[in-house]
């Protein structure tokens, strides 16, 4: 009886840790038999690029969800990180080291204001890096009159612009290294790997975990919580003005409406990855992992023909499933 | 569950006065049975409390107490064993439901039991505005009117239009009490309601309660306090691993309970006093709250102290103040001979000044952490380089903690949460003495911990204390006896008075705790159970 009682438990805890991961292997085979291409080197490649923007954004929206903080600014913070780049490059004539150190600047700056309004001023989170994405949605448009940027547009005063994005700065966009490695996956499992050493295997990493479980408790521990906070949302900040830069190096052009649906999809991912290994928490791996499951969902689905418009639907629903199994099926186990 | 529900659809009236002379059991419990996963944590429990009946449960912790508390209330169901409420079989699915049968809990952790945004008024009421006794239309008059009523005939002295966040713990367990009491309960359980209370809210605690029996509720009370249960009990069970072990009717062998509880009698804890060196740590004139008269005191290498005083009368704050938590209004504290003012509680502990905070689940308690974790947090810098952690560096420190402290647990890599209340507060206490420290001072130590952990945990303190100065915070005038070489006694903020332990002026002490306006059947039952021991 015993020995049954505990071959469930034990069931149940591989379960919850790699059922995750195993439905991802039973999706992928699923398209493969479906589709053969699916598997092919190119598709995955594809796979790959398609969430790595996304995926920079969530790894850093995964700072501020470990220290149980939010924010909403991601896909404003991109898009604004985007269009600062394009202005630097095409109406100052900047280089593209200025550029990118602008963009990164950029991401810290409001990373640290998001910081201040919430320890400082007590906003909640919500609100507070709600408030920041309005004001950055509002911000990117002033300089160009709400136009988009693109070589030899036309400045608010009548005149021309001069300058041209950089060639080095559209390497990183488009070049792909071995002709087949989009730069843009590199800096996405670097920023990966990064972020969860730094998040599983660091003290810093560690007392933002226990800030985000008890921050009483961490205070009382001799954390010092108002700037181990500050110091997630700049990550958050500087991660998400990365995504800016990528979006910018691939389309080559500041326009203003891309970087919609930044905000929702990298949310979606780092709340997927809560599911991943059943860890119900915010963690790197699973954000990676959430951000690649839904790359990988929508490109096969895409193979098969489904519609375009059918894409947040599908997203959709594997958040809230994700959402379910985290916090009815691991809350239930750790009982 | 074995019991069918036949016996639900057979329901009759509920009393039936034909037997007589025989006391009619509000409540039956025969042969509960219940195991989480592989734990047996009930082994068949057979227990009855009847109408105007005060049954004191005591247990030490991870006994089952609160297993079988969360039966009766419909939280878990038994896997075997019958349950029968006045005579019918009473299998409650829901706490809501155990509550509109006459079941009322008052749980330990204050918080569970109020809201703290609504005010007292709608806390009170909170039970009938959730099962929707009150109709749609519910006007803020009308409920300030009934809650009057309550508040009325249970003596509850607050302002019902405060929000409760604004109470202090002892009021909220009044509220949450108060609440219970408001459902008119057949069966009232009262998990340790005097944790947080001082004596004199205990003491009108206890006359709600005597109030209640008289008026022929069945009353089950769970506690560890000596005091409470001399004062109440009619009947005292024990339960041990989940068995009963002894079943005590008046006259009450107090001594025989305890011994049937822990397997062994009350052992007398009581260390000779360590050796006193030099003066680690000194505070000069130190004011607390405006009006209140400064004091001073130092601690020194060695020793340990207690500082006593009723719930609310400023220990907390300042140990708050010592950690760098808060600042004192005025005067200076020196750590070592040198000016001592930490901004943090991080500076504190780089310093040497270590605390162990009260109510140990919101302020010590790291949930999302294993055992390990919990017990490295302050001290992460030592168990990295580079800022990488070491995570076999930190299991082994773990497990030397857990072994000297006797922590019941798997291992270092369990959830810290999963552990019974004493062993939890066992690695809160491990986690400051796993580095030396000049000053440790522990609020509230012994809070929700049975006999055998406080003893566990004393011996602990007493066996560390050589090379650094204890400060010890609590109300429980038994704790500081057991423990302390030295007590302090703090009164309106302000330290007024200091006694040895070895040679101790009972009634001089208790005066001073409460400022002279004790009650004197307390006095008497804590000095009697500070010489029983």
């Amino acid at each position: 009886m015993a020995n049954t009682a505990k071959a469930q438990t034990r069931f149940r805890d591989l379960a919850i840790r790699y059922g995750f991961l195993v439905l991802l292997l039973v999706i992928v085979i699923f398209f493969t038999v479906m589709e053969p291409a699916f598997m092919s080197l190119r598709s995955m490649v594809f796979i790959f690029q398609s969430v790595s923007i996304t995926a920079v954004l969530a790894l850093g929206v995964t700072a501020t969800l470990v220290v149980d903080g939010f924010d909403l600014s991601i896909g404003s913070v991109a898009a604004s990180s985007m269009m600062t780049a394009s202005y630097a490059m095409v109406v100052w004539g900047l280089g593209s080291v200025e550029a990118v150190a602008l963009c990164l600047l950029l991401g810290l700056g409001v990373g640290l204001f998001n910081g201040l309004l919430v320890v400082v001023a007590r906003v909640p989170d919500l609100l507070a890096t709600l408030g920041t994405m309005f004001l950055l949605l509002g911000l990117q448009l002033i300089p160009t009159a709400g136009r988009s940027i693109a070589k030899g547009m036309m400045m608010p005063d009548g005149s021309t612009s001069t300058g041209e994005f950089d060639k080095s700065f559209l390497f990183l966009g488009r070049h792909r290294l071995w002709d087949i490695v989009p730069v843009s996956v590199i800096i996405m499992l670097a920023l990966a790997l990064v972020i969860w050493f730094f998040l599983e295997f660091t003290r810093w990493g560690r007392v933002m975990y226990a800030i985000g479980s008890n921050e009483l408790a961490s205070r009382l521990a001799g954390a010092p919580v108002s700037r181990y906070k500050i110091a997630a949302y700049m990550i958050s900040g500087v991660s998400a003005s990365i995504g800016g830069i990528l979006l910018a190096a691939r389309v080559g052009r500041g326009d203003v409406s891309s970087g919609n649906n930044l905000l929702l999809d990298a949310v979606a991912a780092a709340l997927i990855g809560f599911a991943v290994l059943g860890v119900a928490k915010p963690n790197a791996f699973g954000t990676l992992v959430g951000a690649l499951f839904v790359g990988v969902l929508l490109q096969g689905l895409t193979m098969m023909n489904a519609p375009y418009y059918a894409q947040d639907f599908v997203k959709g629903s594997v958040l809230v499933f994700a959402l379910v199994f985290t916090f009815s099926l691991t809350r239930a186990a750790r009982r | 569950m074995s019991a069918s529900p036949l016996h639900q659809t057979a329901a009759r009236p509920v009393l039936q006065p034909e037997g007589g002379g025989q006391p009619q059991g509000v409540l039956k419990l025969e042969g509960v049975e219940k195991s989480f996963g592989a734990n047996k944590v009930l082994q068949g429990v057979d227990l009855s409390i009847s109408a105007g009946e005060i049954v004191v449960l005591m247990g030490a912790n991870g006994a089952g107490k609160s297993t079988l508390v969360k039966i009766i209330a419909g939280v878990h169901d038994a896997d075997t064993g019958s349950i029968a409420l006045d005579g019918v079989a009473f299998n409650p699915s829901s706490p809501a439901e155990a509550i509109r049968s006459g079941v009322c809990i008052v749980h330990q952790s204050i918080n569970d039991g109020v809201a703290p945004d609504l005010s007292v008024a709608q806390n009170l009421l909170l039970d009938r505005l959730c099962n929707g006794e009150t109709g749609f239309f519910f006007t803020p008059g009308k409920a300030r009117k009934e809650a009057e009523i309550i508040a009325a005939t249970l003596e509850l002295d607050l302002d019902l239009d405060r929000p409760v966040r604004e109470l202090n713990l002892a009021d909220r367990q009044l509220v949450s009490i108060s609440r219970a009491l408001a459902q008119n309960p057949k069966l009232l359980i009262l998990d340790e309601p005097t944790s947080s209370l001082s004596q004199r809210e205990a003491e009108r605690l206890f006359t709600i309660v005597e109030g209640l029996r008289a008026s022929g509720v069945a009353i089950l009370y769970i506690s560890h306090r000596m005091s409470d249960i001399r004062r109440l009990a009619d009947r005292i069970i024990a339960l041990r691993d989940g068995r009963i072990t002894g079943t005590f009717e008046k006259p009450l062998n107090y001594e025989a309970a305890v011994n049937a509880m822990l397997g062994h009698g009350l052992l007398a804890t009581r260390n000779q006093a360590g050796e006193r060196g030099e003066h680690l740590f000194e505070a000069r004139d130190i004011v607390l709250k405006n009006g209140s008269a400064p004091f001073s005191f130092a601690l020194a290498r060695g020793e340990i102290v207690a500082l006593t005083g009723l719930v609310g009368t400023g220990k907390s704050e300042l140990a708050e103040c010592m950690f760098g938590v808060r600042k004192p209004l005025s005067g200076a504290f020196e750590l070592l001979a040198k000016t001592y003012d930490p901004a943090s509680p991080g500076e504190a502990i780089a310093k040497g000044v270590f605390m162990a905070a009260k109510d140990r689940a919101n302020s010590s308690i790291i949930p999302g952490f294993d055992i390990a974790r919990n017990l490295t947090l302050p001290f992460l810098t030592s168990f990295s380089t580079i800022g990488t952690l070491n995570r076999r560096r930190e299991n082994q420190s773990a497990r030397i903690m857990i072994d000297q402290l006797d922590v019941v647990c798997q291992s270092e890599q369990d959830m810290l949460s999963a552990l019974s209340g004493g062993n939890q507060q066992k690695v809160v206490i491990a986690r400051w003495l796993s580095q030396p420290s000049r000053v440790l001072v522990l609020d509230e130590p012994f809070q929700g911990v049975d006999i055998r952990a406080r003893g566990d945990i004393g011996r602990k303190l007493r066996e560390t204390a050589q090379e650094r100065a204890t400060l010890i915070l609590t109300a429980e005038l038994d704790e500081a006896l057991e423990v302390a070489d030295r007590i302090l006694v703090m009164s309106n903020h302000t330290i007024v008075g200091e006694h040895r332990t070895a040679d101790l002026d009972m009634d001089a002490l208790l005066a001073q705790i409460s400022g002279a306006s004790i009650i004197v059947q307390q006095a008497a039952s804590v000095s009697d159970a500070a010489h029983g021991n």
